[in-house]
């Protein structure tokens, strides 16, 4: 990798510098080592999100495997519509994260708070219509351990009446399809809300001046945690929702 | 061999944003499209394949990888190399676990 | 470099005092320790509220070798028992070993061995070691409560379903004590990568940095699947969803596979720091540079990448597949590889060295002898045949407490002995401590030797009572337990009378390479007056010993 230092080097030394500005931290020597630094924690903080979702889509491989008749019958009661519009609603919020970014780049803070507050919005709504998703599965009885109930799976779905009803033992197993659903998108929604939760109080900074003077890597940082969130979502869609439409 | 500190930063704008944005809504709409056309087992790689066409390009421009260092491409890299090692091993038992004694 | 020692012979220290300033006296009171953004003040922290875990652990220790000291379990209930053996694996793992080396002496020194002022994070530093009193609070809760008796590793469907104890509680401190081991890592990464001095390549950097290079990428991407395993527990426990319930179709076997990617590469993250420190301690005392640098450096990395490739051989018993236990098994013979090579690159320093006996040197020497008995009984373990005979018997106890006890806890009391005068400015008493090291060995083998022989003769772990015939044997593991306890507290005692009492260390006592030794002892807050430029290799005792005059970088 790379074999040359770069904490400094000597034609480095502050003198050559320009004053150093208020954000920079003692113990770096200039602000695109304390950029970098920060740019390459959030992206290792990243990948240990990835091993921590990954251990659920692990689980979600090989019970897709086992019960694959559970998982078709289960995905039939996820409703495309909503899942599409919560999608896209998504997409449209990283979109707006990632203009967020550029206008803190551009120095731009009326910009910044707007799509600040936009983002916050749009991931607002995706919160809403999953929490639609969510009551309509607990007035279904499908949410396992609580009020779980085989009745819709041993019985025709009229949504898809070609879909014959599952035999008992196998109708059991959607639990471990619902299971699944509610882990992940729950650990997604979670992180939604976690992200909604520092969005606000970036936008409160943002309204005192902050990240419009030349200091971006927070909201930077922030973008590429609202980025991941939106990755999480954009695999979970399609093995939830898409890939079971068919037996 | 890394550009390291000196590489000044790049800063991505509004055209692109917009391009990749809609990109992904048409990829989205396109996913769920095919999922209403009876492929067999190519519904799911098709669905996938489009979830890591759309995934990759959030990491790609959203998220900048296209223009950092090489240590950050190498530290998404050894993310999805360890998923993989932890998808694969372990089904390593599940596959097999069916095919009995020796 | 040359391949003989060469012995430097520094300007006496006799007449060292203490410097006027240091990170010890920069600033006073409870809040700028608490607050502290230094990582050698965070690593004082650390340092103390390890050692006090570590004594709720052996006190645990001591109360399962009481018990077994007679075959019938009377000293406590058969359940209690099983609460405390549990308590003390968990302790031990998660709240001992995983931070002991790398949050007390490895954040005390990776910036200051790569020429750097503080570690990247210095807040997340700080976050870490708060997150690590949450995680330590909650499992002292659980253990006050009235226990949880799993034992370390959680088990799906008993600490899911049948257990009425406290797994909840136990289970979100091991949680939150990960991720203060993840931001560990992460900052240690950073700091690696981004905060070097000038000069400092890769291959000039110590292999201390090597070996905690490796355990962090371990943390950061091992821990947060123990992670999400534990959290699944922690719903299938209180809502009741069934990934792991097999009466919802769940396989428990996934929670084993999900935990043991972790907690395989989990004893890495143990054994890889304390394998710095050995670098280090072995390279000072035998005056020569570390043989076959490069390959040590490079094992190191292997042993983190391998490690993530065998952790089914904690499954070979638990019906999975043959098939599959058969790649994994072979895989476990290659990790043997890696950390075999850094033995015999040790043994291959010592050869021809100039080598002294001072007390880190002892204990580098018991790490050395200790660690290789346990890693060779690791290899029974991970073939599959003998498997089948030994796992779940003392001889697995013994086998990893050969590792973890004989080779880390040796690694870590030999590193505090080794910098402990540049952390506190002063030496810890020589004869005692030599005394104390020996204890500690004897002890050692007195207490785990003997499990080798009962597990080979079939006395399973985990249970308070045994059939008689295991008695001898079970008497002489906790006489030795007495014996090693001693030892244990011994250094506590001289340690904190050294403090006040020891001899006034110097910058160099040890005539050593390492930036480290090249400042002040105690260091100031921000490590060096100016970024030191490097252009030597590490281990290069002729720079040292041809240093015209020793500029060591004092004030006061
Ligand atoms: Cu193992």
């Amino acid at each position: 990798m790379d074999s040359q230092a770069i904490a400094t080097s000597p034609e480095h030394t502050p003198s050559v510098e320009h004053a150093h500005p208020p954000y920079l931290r003692h113990h770096f020597e200039t602000v695109e080592q304390q950029r970098e630094a920060s740019s390459f924690g959030m992206w290792l903080f990243l990948l240990t999100e990835i091993m921590f979702f990954g251990g659920m889509f692990a689980a979600y491989l090989i019970y897709r495997n086992w019960y694959y008749p559970a998982f078709v019958a289960g995905s039939h009661q996820l409703s495309i519509v909503l899942g599409t519009i919560n999608t896209a609603v998504l997409i449209g919020s990283s979109f707006t994260m990632a203009m967020a970014v550029y206008s803190a780049e551009t120095r731009n803070r009326k910009a910044l708070i707007t799509y600040l507050l936009l983002t916050i919005t749009l991931g607002l709504v995706f919160l809403g219509i999953k929490s639609d998703e969510y009551h309509e599965k607990w007035e279904k009885h499908h949410v396992p351990g609580l009020n779980f109930s085989v009745h819709d799976f041993v019985n025709v779905n009229p949504a898809y009446p070609d879909d014959k009803p599952l035999p008992l033992d196998m109708a059991e197993k959607t639990q471990v399809y619902f299971s699944l659903y509610f882990a992940m998108t729950g650990m997604h929604a979670l992180h939604m809300i976690i992200g909604i939760s520092i969005l606000i109080i970036l936008v409160i900074k943002a309204y005192g001046g902050s990240y419009t003077d030349g200091h971006v890597s927070t909201i930077e940082n922030f973008g590429l945690y609202w980025h991941f969130v939106d990755i999480v979502w954009i695999f979970l869609f399609p093995l939830l929702y898409l890939i079971s439409r068919h037996q | 061999m890394s550009e390291p500190t000196a590489n000044p930063h790049h800063v991505v704008g509004p055209k692109v944003y917009l391009a990749i944005g809609g990109t992904l809504l048409l990829l989205t709409g396109a996913t769920t499209a095919i999922s209403f056309v009876e492929l067999g087992v190519f519904n799911a790689v098709v669905a996938l394949a489009i979830a890591v066409i759309k995934a990759m390009l959030v990491v790609l421009f959203f998220m900048h990888i296209r223009y950092s260092s090489k240590l950050l491409k190498l530290t998404v890299a050894a993310g999805f190399f360890t998923f993989l090692v932890l998808i694969s091993m372990v089904m390593t038992d599940y596959i097999s676990r069916a095919w009995g004694l020796w | 470099m040359s391949t003989a020692s060469t012995i430097v012979k520094l300007p006496p220290q006799e007449g060292a005092t203490l410097p006027k300033k240091s990170y010890l006296n920069s600033e006073y009171g409870l809040k700028s320790w608490l607050l502290t953004g230094d990582h050698k003040r965070i690593a004082i922290l650390y340092l103390i509220s390890i050692t006090f875990m570590f004594f709720v652990g052996g006190a645990m220790a001591g109360l399962i070798r009481l018990e077994l000291l007679t075959p019938q379990s009377d000293l406590m209930a058969t359940d209690t028992y099983n609460k405390v053996f549990s308590m003390h694996g968990i302790v031990m793992v998660f709240l001992f070993l995983v931070p002991s080396v790398p949050a007390t002496i490895g954040n005390f020194l990776i910036p200051i061995m790569i020429g750097a002022k503080d570690l990247a994070f210095p807040k997340i530093n700080l976050l870490s070691w708060y997150l690590y009193l949450a995680g330590a609070a909650f499992t002292i809760a659980a253990m006050v409560l009235g226990g949880v008796d799993t034992g370390w590793t959680f088990t799906t469907p008993l600490s899911t379903h049948y257990l009425n104890t406290h797994v909840v509680t136990a289970g979100l401190g091991i949680f939150i004590a990960g991720f203060s081991s993840i931001f560990t890592g992460l900052n240690f990464i950073v700091t690696i990568h981004r905060m070097r001095a000038p000069g400092m390549t890769w291959f000039r950097l110590p292999l201390f940095i090597w070996s905690h290079y490796a355990a962090s990428i371990l943390m950061v991407l091992g821990t947060p699947v123990l992670a999400i395993s534990l959290v699944l527990v922690i719903l299938e426990r209180t809502i009741g969803i069934g990934i792991f319930d097999p009466t919802k179709g769940g396989d428990p076997l996934l929670f084993q596979h999900l935990f043991w990617f972790y907690s395989h590469p989990a004893v890495y993250i143990m054994i890889l720091p304390g394998m710095g420190v050995i670098s280090e301690v072995i390279s000072t005392f035998s005056r020569k540079r570390v043989f076959g640098y490069t390959a040590v450096a490079f094992s190191s990395v292997a042993i983190a990448v391998f490690g993530f490739f065998v952790w089914e051989h904690h499954m070979f018993i638990m019906g999975v597949s043959n098939y599959s236990a058969l790649v994994f098994s072979l895989l476990t013979m290659l990790v043997a590889v890696p950390t075999a090579i850094k033995i015999f690159n040790w043994s291959a320093t010592l050869y021809k060295g100039s080598i002294t006996f001072e007390t880190p040197m002892l204990y580098a020497f018991g790490f050395l002898g200790l660690v290789t008995i346990g890693g060779m009984t690791g290899v029974f373990l991970g073939s599959m045949g003998m498997d089948i005979h030994l796992t779940e018997t003392y001889f697995i106890v013994a086998h990893f407490h050969f590792v973890m006890v004989g080779g880390m806890l040796m690694a870590y009391l030999s590193g505090i002995h080794f910098w402990w005068p540049k952390m506190t400015g002063r030496m810890y008493p020589e004869q005692v401590s030599k005394l104390a090291a020996l204890t500690t060995f004897i002890g050692f083998i007195l207490t785990f030797f003997p499990q080798f022989i009962l597990g080979y003769l079939g006395m399973p772990r985990r249970y308070a009572a045994y059939p008689p015939e295991f008695q001898v044997l079970n008497v002489l593991s906790t006489a030795g337990a007495t014996v090693l306890g001693i030892g244990y507290l011994l250094p506590m005692l001289y340690m904190t009378w050294s403090l006040k009492y020891g001899k006034i260390a110097g910058a160099n006592p040890w005539q050593a390479t390492g930036l480290e030794w090249q400042i002040q002892s105690p260091p100031l807050t921000e490590n060096f007056l100016e970024t030191p430029i490097v252009d030597h290799e590490a281990y290069d005792y002729e720079w040292l010993a041809n240093k015209t005059q020793h500029e060591v970088q004092t004030v006061g």
